[in-house]
């Protein structure tokens, strides 16, 4: 199959195309736009719609009302874009809606800036809205696992009736690489049982996102729930790179974990034993494997473009049982091998005692 | 026997829940029966509030997506685009549509979205206890203007048909009111020609109803319904704020 050069939000979006996205909403942030432009192009040919939206509340809405018709959907936005989606993401996993947000973060808090971050992990995988729900978070840490996990984000919003994030950064969204555009041709998932389309000759639909009454909104939440727990039974998603005997365990995600691997291959040559476990779903988080690999090495160092977020993570599913340290670089400072080397020197040569954070 | 009076085929056999001299379920039986005229049931979506109406779905045989507040003109927008041959349209309050929601108003109408809001204004904030709304008219006392609504301290009403007369997208704008037989069967039309601006595809409609809310206005009924005639009408006059022969519509 043929190589492509193409750029992380270019291919992101013609992955979108591909995998029958019939319907897109957004509204221009950088680092991210590039998005929006490409499906204005590209999307009308294939019979879709591209609509750019009043903002990213709009957009969001307009994502609802589009998956409640069956649609295969999609927005993207980054920052202070996707806080303000924060409420329709809530909305969208009450009503079982669903659709594939792309999240290409910037630095934050406030405006910040359009660096790459991965200051928006809390967001993504706590819930940035209210009440007790989850989106799965997929993880790409290249080009062409922007546009891998695209294909698979619609496929799993389809199965769970749930919204699906892929959480990129900056430097994703930005970077030329080569891509092979490889449609997995995920099986299709009816929508004929719930879908929106006029009642024609069935009895009525409603879609609904509230229950007045405290034991149907608890019935809603456990049903949800249940879907959860299944996720995170079947779609954990990670790679594990590096030594089989490892001194030290990294763990980072997204462009920390191609980082990660240079740090690696670097130690190496020094004679240093290291493991990645790179999560490649935020959530649902990939606990156990961490926990195997976290006790082998004795000791794990996480690594993140924020002032700890994962982190914490990954100390509850490490459960205690090595010490868990941090280097953390925000405001979109980029860690580079160098410093994160010093680092895991410095925490091999000191052992326990080695600062808990960088900061 | 030649029946003279029925329920709307569409409207549901269900008691309403609206306070007595509410105007919500009025408004819910007018949409029944123009649905039913129009022969459209079958595929017309509406898309609800969050106000005393967020139970509309309960009473219209219909389909409808219940979303958040004040932004069922969106939802409404990924709804057509995404099925442009059914009939899609919002049903909101003020407060839904004039406060929180008033981008994605502007917004639809501006695009000339094919779809069609019925605005149900009743000057309050009428489920969260009669708070102050940008249609609270001048002097009005709520319960967050207790002195009367103050131009100098809390601004003026907001007109929404006035506003959105000036955008070239907006097809079709009508105030009316439902205390009298007599108006009731003008709305009726009025409705009408708000479904037939989107069938016809000619651009965005929308219809306000100028409403009682006997209970947070602590009126009876009677005195309510006179409220809207001899005050809120005066500041919000009713009748065709953009009519066809304006869009050119050939009717
Ligand atoms: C984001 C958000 N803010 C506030 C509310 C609370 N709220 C519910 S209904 C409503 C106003 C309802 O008034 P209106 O739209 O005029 O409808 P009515 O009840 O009078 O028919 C408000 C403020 C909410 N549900 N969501
Ligand atoms: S509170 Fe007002 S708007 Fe709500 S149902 Fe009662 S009368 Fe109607």
């Amino acid at each position: 199959m043929q190589k492509i050069l193409m750029k992380g939000n270019d291919a992101v979006a013609e992955a979108a195309v591909q995998a029958g996205c019939n319907l897109y909403f957004g509204y221009p942030i950088t680092p991210q736009t590039e998005i929006s432009e490409y499906l204005s192009r590209r999307l009308p040919d294939t019979g879709g719609v591209f609509l750019q939206a009043e903002s990213e509340i709009g957009a969001i809405y307009m994502v609802y009302g589009a998956a409640a018709a069956g649609k295969r959907v999609m927005t993207s936005s980054s920052g202070p874009g996707f806080s303000l989606k924060q409420e329709g993401i809530s909305y969208l996993c009450s009503a079982e809606l669903p659709c594939v947000l792309v999240n290409i973060s910037r630095g934050g808090p406030g405006l910040g800036n359009i660096q790459p971050s991965q200051a928006d992990y809390f967001q993504a995988v706590k819930g940035g809205g209210h009440g007790d729900y989850r989106v799965l978070v997929l993880a790409p840490c290249s080009v062409q696992e922007l546009v891998d996990l695209t294909y698979l984000a619609f496929y799993l919003a389809d199965k769970y009736r749930n919204p699906v994030e892929i959480l990129g950064d900056g430097m994703l969204g930005q970077m030329m690489e080569p891509v092979v555009f490889r449609n997995p041709d995920y099986p299709d998932i009816s929508k004929e049982e719930w879908v929106i389309t006029g009642k024609k000759t069935r009895e009525r639909r409603i879609i609904l996102c509230f229950a007045l009454d405290p034991k149907e909104l608890e019935k809603l939440n456990l049903h949800l729930a249940e879907k959860y727990a299944e996720m995170e039974r079947s779609e954990v998603l990670y790679e594990v790179y590096g030594s089989e005997q490892p001194e030290l365990l990294l763990v980072g995600y997204g462009t920390v974990g191609r980082i990660l691997k240079s740090v690696v291959r670097e130690a190496e040559k020094q004679g240093i034993r290291l493991a990645l476990v790179r999560p490649v779903t935020l959530y649902p988080f990939p606990k156990e494997i961490l926990r195997g690999q976290a006790r082998k090495a004795g000791k794990a160092l996480v690594v993140e473009m924020n002032l700890g977020q994962m982190v914490e993570d990954v100390k509850l599913s490490v459960e205690g049982d090595v010490p868990v340290y941090f280097h953390g670089r925000s405001g979109g400072m980029i860690p580079t091998v160098e410093e994160i080397m010093h680092r895991v020197e410095e925490i091999l040569l000191k052992g326990g005692e080695a600062r808990e954070n960088n900061l | 026997m030649k029946t003279i009076f029925e329920r709307p085929k569409t409207l549901l056999e269900k008691p309403f829940t609206y306070c007595p001299g509410c105007h919500h379920g009025l408004a819910h039986r007018l949409l029944a029966e123009v649905i039913d005229e129009l022969g459209i049931a079958d595929h017309t979506i509406g898309v609800g509030p969050v106000g005393c109406s967020v139970y509309i779905y309960v009473f219209l045989d219909i389909d409808f997506v219940m979303g958040a507040h004040g932004r069922a003109p969106a939802t409404a927008t990924g709804l057509k685009r995404a099925l442009p041959e059914q009939v899609v349209f919002s049903y909101q309050g003020d407060g839904d549509i004039a406060a929180i929601g008033t981008s994605e108003i502007i917004h639809s109408a501006a695009r000339g979205e094919l779809i069609s809001a019925f605005f149900i204004n009743n000057a309050i904030f009428g489920m969260t206890g009669g708070q102050m709304a940008p249609t609270t008219i001048s002097g009005q006392v709520t319960t967050t203007s207790p002195r009367g609504r103050s131009t100098v301290d809390q601004g003026y009403p907001l007109k929404l048909c006035e506003l959105l007369r000036g955008l070239e997208g907006s097809a079709y704008l009508a105030r009316v009111l439902l205390t009298r037989p007599k108006y009731i069967r003008e709305a009726k039309e009025v409705f009408r020609k708000a479904f037939l601006t989107q069938i016809e595809k000619k651009g965005f409609s929308l219809v306000e109803v100028l409403s009682p809310c006997p209970t947070n206005w602590k009126m009876t009924p009677a005195e309510a319904v006179a409220w809207v005639e001899n005050t809120l009408a005066h500041s919000f006059p009713p009748g065709e704020i953009k009519g066809w022969e304006e869009t050119g519509h050939a009717g």
